[in-house]
C-alpha cells in the first residue's frame, strides 16, 4: 500500500468518452492494498471499462461484502453509488437495489472467501435468479485479510506461504456458475486488461447475472513457487479459449475478421461481443461442452479463461422478468402507485379470505 | 501454454549506462550549454540552502547572479513542467533568489596556489568568455592577463545590458570575485595586432574572447544624410551605458525585433522618449527576442508594429524626419513558415530618432592573415567546435568571437572548454582526448514510504515577478524594474520542480508484472508490450507519446512474458509511485548526478597519471 495520494496532473492528451470525461474522472480513492496486488489492476480495468461505455458515475452502482477484494469498490468511481454488505451478503443487498431500480448498471464485487465459503448461498441463489448484474470475484486462492490461510478456491496441492499443502479440493466458481444457469460466465487473469476490459463491458451490459471470475495473485500470501495463483505459475497456465472484443451498438465493427473466425453475439441494447475462438473445436453458446472444456483444463492444472458460456439470444428470463419488478425506478412512482392505501390492502387480504 | 511469450530480441534494451540517457531526462540540464544542476539547486532553495544553492550554480555558470537576472533561458522552453501545464518553472527567477539570498562566499571559492605553474595565459577582452577561462585556470596555478579596451571589465555584459535589467553592483561583485583570484587586468588597452602578442613569446597560450562588437549597418537612401540621427543599437547603448549619451528624441523608431532591440527602446523611454515604435519586418512568430523581453517592453507602452519592411530615411533640410516602411503580407504554410511575400503599400512614419538593432558580427582587422589562422569565405576565422581552438596551435576563440553572437551562457560553456584545451595544450596533452561525461546514480529511498526529495505534485501555477510601478521605474535609468522573488514565492516556485533528476530506473529482472506501476502512474507513461521497432511501440503505448524528441525507454525482456516495459519519459513528473507501488523494488527512484568535466577535474586526472617520486 502507499500513503502516497496519485497526483491530479494527468497527460495533457488523455482521451476523452462521449460524455467528455477522462479515465482520470473514473478513478476513486488510494488504494489500501499491498503494493503489486492483483485486485488493483482490476480495479484499474473497471475504471477503464466504465470509461469506455461512458457509464454515467451516478447511474452506477458498487456493491461488495467483505475482504481485500471487498475494499475495492471505494477506488474505482467514486461519484457512483456503494454498499459495503455484511460478509457474504452482497448478493442480498444487489437484488434488493435492483428490484428497486432497474434503471442502473450494478457491479458487485466479491472474493474467493466471501462468494465461495461465507456467501456460497446467496452467491447460488443470485446466479439462480439470473439478477441483473455484473459479479466479479476477485479470486486469489487464500484469505489474505488474515494472514494467507487457504481459502476455498485453493487447488490441490497449492502450497502455503509456510509449506503446508492443500488437500481439499476447490469450490470453481465458473463450473457452479454454469451447473446453476448462468447466462454469461467468464474468466480472466488480473495481469491480462487486453481481454479483461472487454469482459467487464459485456458484463455490463449483458442482461442478467454475469460472472467474472478472475485470477487475481496475493502479491504478499500467495506469490511463491509452489502457490498454482501465483503470477509466474497463471501466466504459465492460462489458456485463453474465445478472445472476446465488445462492440458499443453505435460503433461500426472497424477490425475485420477472417471468415469462420469470428461469432456475434448481439445484446438486448444493440451491443455485440464479437467472439474469436482460439481452439477451433469451441462453442461458447454450449454450456454442457464449455463445462466439459473448463474440467478438462483443470484436471491438466491449466486455467481456461476468456468468455467461456454465454447465452446467446439472452433468452432466459432475468430477476425482472421472472418477478414482474417495475419499470420504473421506485423513487419515480407516484405515491398512489407505490402504496395501494387501505382499500388496496382490503383487497390483498380478501384474496386470502 | 503461455500465449504471452513474445520474441524478445527484436529491439536492443535501452543502454541506461550512456552518461547521455539520464541527463536527457533532465530537460532543463540538457537544454543548458553550460549543464547547471538545475533541479538541485532548486532544492537547496527549497531548503533555503541559497550559498549552496549559489555555489552550484557557479560551478557551472560562473555568473549566477547576473545570468539570473539576463539570460537567454534554454532551460525554461526545455522544461518538462512546461509539457505537462501551460507555463515552465521560474528556473532564471530562482536563480536570481539564490544570488540575492546567498552569503559571503570569499572561503568558498577556489584557493589559488602561491607556487605557479609557470604557464602564462593572454585573455583579449574582458568579457564572459574570458572571465571564465580565468575563473578555470587561475586555481590550476597559471597566470592570466587579461586585455580590455575599455576602462572597465565586463564586455557586452555591461556595455549591452541595460541597468535596469542588470545593475552594476551585481556585474562588480560576480567579475571582481575572477579578479580576485589574480589576474593581471590591463584595462584599456586594445590589442592592436595578435603578431606582436604571439611573437612577444610570453604567452604560452593566447585566448580571443573579444565578442561580436560590431552593428549590423542598414544601407538606405538617406542614411548619411540622417547619421546625426542614426544610431547603432549595441554602439548606441554601449554609450549610454558607458555616459555618453544622456537623452534621445521624443518619438523614436527601432528597427528590428531581437533582444537588443528591446533593451534600446526600454532605454529610450528612460532618456525621454515619448512615443517609441519597434518596428518588424516580420509576423510575430518569426521575432527573435525572447517572450519575456517583449513582454517586459510591451508592459512600457511600446508599441511593436509587424510587417513593415524599412524602405528609406526621409531627411529634410539635413534633419531627419522619419522613416519610410512597405507594408508587407505573408502568406505562411500550416507550419508557419513563409510561402511567398506582397508589397501591400507604403506608409511614412514620423521620428527623431532612429535605432538600428538588426543584429551584430565579430570583426577581427587585428589579427593579421598570415599567422595560421584560417578564416572562412565569411571572414569568420575556422573554430573547432569542441576544442575552440583555431588552426592555429595555441590560439583558441571562445564567446561571441568564435561562432557569433550568442548568450551570455554560451559564451560561458565555451570559456570552460576553452579552458580544458589550454590546459591540455600547455600540459602537452593531446586536446581531443578529454575527459568524457559521467553519471551517477542513487536511490532516494529512505524506508517504507519515505523518500528523500518532495515527490507530491505541487499544483501551483508559475509565479509572477513583481516589478517596480510603471511610474517610479523612469525616474533613473539604473532602476533595476525587476524586484526578484519574495521569500514565499520563491518557495513556492521551487516546488514546481518536478525533480527530473531523481530517475526512474528499472530493474527487469525483478519484475513480476502485476501492472501495479502501470496503473498508479498519474500520466500513463508506462506501457508492458511485446517489443517492437520504437516507432511502432509508439503506436501501442497506453497513452500517445508524440514527442519524438522524447526518447522511449526500453527494457530488457521481463522474466515470466518476455514482453518489455516501455517508458515515455516525455511527461512523467517523477512522482516516484511506480517504485512507491512496486512489491519487488523492480522500480527504483534514483538521484542521477551528471558529471560535467571542467579543466580542474581534467588537472586531478592529469595529475594522478603523473609517476610519483618517493
Amino acid at each position: 500500500m502507499t500513503f502516497i495520494a496519485k497526483p491530479k496532473v494527468t497527460h495533457p492528451s488523455l482521451p476523452q468518452n462521449a460524455l467528455g470525461l477522462t479515465r482520470r474522472a473514473y478513478e476513486g480513492a488510494l488504494s489500501t492494498l499491498c503494493a503489486g496486488c492483483g485486485h488493483d489492476s482490476i480495479t484499474a480495468a473497471i475504471v477503464e471499462a466504465c470509461w469506455r461505455l461512458s457509464i454515467e458515475p451516478q447511474n452506477l452502482v458498487k456493491l461488495s461484502g467483505i475482504g481485500c477484494s471487498s475494499k475495492t469498490t471505494a477506488y474505482f468511481v467514486s461519484g457512483a453509488h456503494g454498499f459495503n454488505a455484511v460478509h457474504g451478503r452482497m448478493p442480498s443487498i444487489a437484488m434488493g437495489a435492483n428490484a428497486a431500480n432497474r434503471r442502473l448498471s450494478y457491479i458487485g464485487v466479491s472474493g474467493d472467501g466471501d462468494t465461495l465459503s461465507i456467501g456460497l448461498g446467496q452467491f447460488c441463489h443470485a446466479v439462480r435468479r439470473n439478477l441483473d448484474m455484473l459479479y466479479m470475484i476477485e479470486n486469489n486462492g487464500v484469505y489474505g485479510l488474515t494472514k494467507g490461510q487457504f481459502s476455498a478456491s485453493a487447488d490441490v496441492g497449492t502450497r502455503a506461504k509456510k509449506g503446508e499443502t492443500n488437500l481439499q479440493p476447490p469450490i470453481d466458481p465458473v463450473l457452479l456458475a454454469l451447473d446453476l444457469g448462468a447466462t454469461f460466465v467468464a474468466r480472466g487473469f488480473s495481469g491480462d486488461k487486453r481481454q479483461l476490459v472487454p469482459l467487464i463491458e459485456a458484463g455490463l451490459k449483458h442482461r442478467g447475472f454475469a460472472l467474472i471470475d478472475v485470477l487475481s495473485p496475493c502479491v504478499t500470501f500467495n506469490d511463491h513457487e509452489g502457490s498454482t495463483k501465483s503470477y509466474a505459475y497463471t501466466r504459465e497456465h492460462y489458456e485463453p479459449a474465445v478472445l472476446a472484443d465488445f462492440v458499443p451498438s453505435e460503433a461500426p465493427i472497424t477490425v475485420d475478421y477472417g471468415a469462420g473466425e469470428a461469432r456475434e453475439v448481439t445484446l438486448h441494447d444493440g451491443s455485440r461481443i464479437v467472439l474469436r475462438k482460439i481452439d477451433s473445436g469451441y462453442d461458447p453458446t454450449d454450456r454442457a461442452a464449455a463445462a466439459a472444456a473448463v474440467q478438462a483444463r483443470m484436471s491438466s492444472g491449466e486455467y481456461l479463461t476468456g468468455l467461456i458460456y454465454v447465452d446467446p439470444g439472452e433468452e432466459r428470463p432475468d430477476f425482472h422478468q421472472i418477478n414482474g419488478t417495475p419499470e420504473e425506478p421506485l423513487n419515480a412512482l407516484p405515491y398512489e402507485q407505490l402504496s395501494p392505501g387501505s382499500a388496496g390492502l382490503r383487497k390483498v387480504l380478501a384474496r386470502y379470505r | 501454454m503461455c500465449i504471452f511469450r513474445q520474441p524478445s530480441n527484436i529491439v536492443d534494451a535501452t543502454d541506461t549506462s550512456d552518461p547521455d540517457y539520464y541527463h536527457r531526462v533532465v530537460d532543463c540540464q540538457w537544454a543548458c550549454p553550460a549543464h547547471t544542476d538545475v533541479p538541485e539547486y532548486i532544492r537547496l532553495i527549497a531548503q533555503g540552502r541559497f550559498t549552496e544553492a549559489y555555489l552550484v550554480n557557479r560551478e557551472s555558470n560562473v555568473f549566477p547572479g547576473i545570468l539570473g537576472r539576463v539570460c537567454d533561458r534554454p532551460c525554461e522552453p526545455a522544461c518538462r513542467r512546461g509539457r505537462v501545464e501551460d507555463k515552465p518553472v521560474a528556473i532564471c527567477r530562482l536563480k536570481r533568489v539564490a544570488a540575492d539570498q546567498r552569503e559571503d562566499i570569499t572561503t568558498r571559492l577556489p584557493k589559488i596556489p602561491k607556487v605557479k605553474n609557470g604557464k602564462r595565459i593572454a585573455c583579449i577582452g574582458a568579457g564572459c568568455a574570458s572571465l571564465t577561462v580565468a575563473n578555470d585556470l587561475l586555481p590550476l596555478g597559471y597566470e592570466v592577463t587579461m586585455f580590455e579596451r575599455y576602462g572597465v571589465p565586463g564586455g557586452l555584459m555591461r556595455s549591452n545590458i541595460p541597468a535596469f535589467r542588470l545593475p552594476e553592483s551585481v556585474l562588480d561583485e560576480e567579475i571582481g570575485m575572477i579578479l580576485g583570484m589574480g589576474v593581471d587586468l590591463r584595462l584599456g588597452t586594445s590589442v592592436e595586432s595578435l603578431r606582436a602578442l604571439l611573437e612577444d613569446g610570453r604567452f604560452d597560450a593566447v585566448f580571443v574572447g573579444s565578442g561580436a562588437p560590431k552593428g549590423k549597418e542598414l544601407r538606405l537612401p538617406g542614411r548619411d544624410e540622417a547619421a546625426a540621427n542614426v544610431h547603432i543599437g549595441i554602439s548606441w547603448l554601449e554609450s549610454v551605458a558607458f555616459g555618453h549619451i544622456g537623452h534621445i528624441g521624443e518619438r523614436v523608431l527601432i528597427i528590428g525585433v531581437g533582444n537588443t532591440a528591446m533593451d534600446c527602446c526600454r532605454t529610450s523611454l528612460r532618456l525621454g522618449a515619448r512615443q517609441v515604435k519597434v518596428m518588424a519586418r516580420k509576423p510575430r512568430g518569426f521575432f527573435k527576442a525572447s517572450p519575456w523581453e517583449l513582454e517586459d517592453a510591451e508592459e512600457e507602452h511600446v508599441e511593436i508594429l509587424v510587417n513593415r519592411a524599412p524602405k528609406a530615411f526621409v531627411v529634410q533640410n539635413g534633419r531627419l524626419e522619419g522613416m519610410r516602411f512597405d507594408c508587407m503580407e505573408y502568406e505562411l504554410d500550416a507550419r508557419g513558415r513563409i510561402l511567398c511575400e506582397r508589397v501591400t503599400g507604403e506608409e511614412f512614419l514620423p521620428a527623431d530618432d532612429v535605432i538600428l538593432a538588426i543584429g551584430q558580427e565579430n570583426a577581427f582587422p587585428w589579427i593579421e592573415r598570415d599567422l595560421g589562422i584560417e578564416f572562412d569565405k565569411w571572414d569568420v576565422p575556422v573554430i573547432d567546435p569542441r576544442t575552440f581552438q583555431s588552426t592555429r596551435a595555441g590560439v583558441f576563440f571562445g564567446g561571441d568571437a568564435a561562432f557569433g553572437p550568442k548568450n551570455i551562457i554560451w559564451a560561458v560553456e565555451q570559456g570552460h572548454q576553452a579552458a580544458i584545451s589550454i590546459h591540455r595544450h600547455c600540459q602537452g596533452e593531446p586536446l581531443g582526448e578529454r575527459l568524457p561525461a559521467g553519471v551517477t546514480l542513487s536511490s532516494r529511498k529512505m524506508g517504507m514510504h519515505e523518500w528523500s526529495y518532495a515527490n507530491d505534485y505541487a499544483p501551483i501555477e508559475r509565479r509572477l515577478m513583481p516589478h517596480v510601478s510603471l511610474k517610479e521605474r523612469f525616474k533613473n535609468l539604473n532602476i533595476e524594474v525587476e524586484l526578484g522573488f519574495t521569500a514565499e514565492q520563491a518557495a513556492e516556485e521551487a516546488q514546481r520542480c518536478l525533480n527530473c533528476d531523481v530517475q526512474t530506473v528499472f530493474a527487469a529482472k525483478l519484475c513480476i508484472e502485476c501492472d501495479a506501476c502501470i496503473d498508479i502512474c498519474p500520466v500513463d507513461c508506462l506501457t508492458i508490450t511485446a517489443n517492437g521497432a520504437q516507432a511502432q511501440l509508439r503506436t501501442r503505448l497506453k497513452a500517445p507519446a508524440q514527442n519524438l524528441a522524447q526518447p522511449l525507454y526500453v527494457s530488457a525482456a521481463l522474466p515470466q512474458t518476455g514482453r518489455v516495459m516501455v517508458k515515455d519519459e516525455d511527461l512523467c513528473v517523477h512522482c516516484g509511485l511506480c517504485a512507491e507501488r512496486c512489491p519487488t523494488a523492480a522500480w527504483d527512484m534514483q538521484k542521477s548526478h551528471v558529471h560535467w568535466p571542467h579543466a580542474a577535474d581534467e588537472a586531478r586526472v592529469l595529475e594522478a597519471r603523473k609517476p610519483k617520486i618517493a
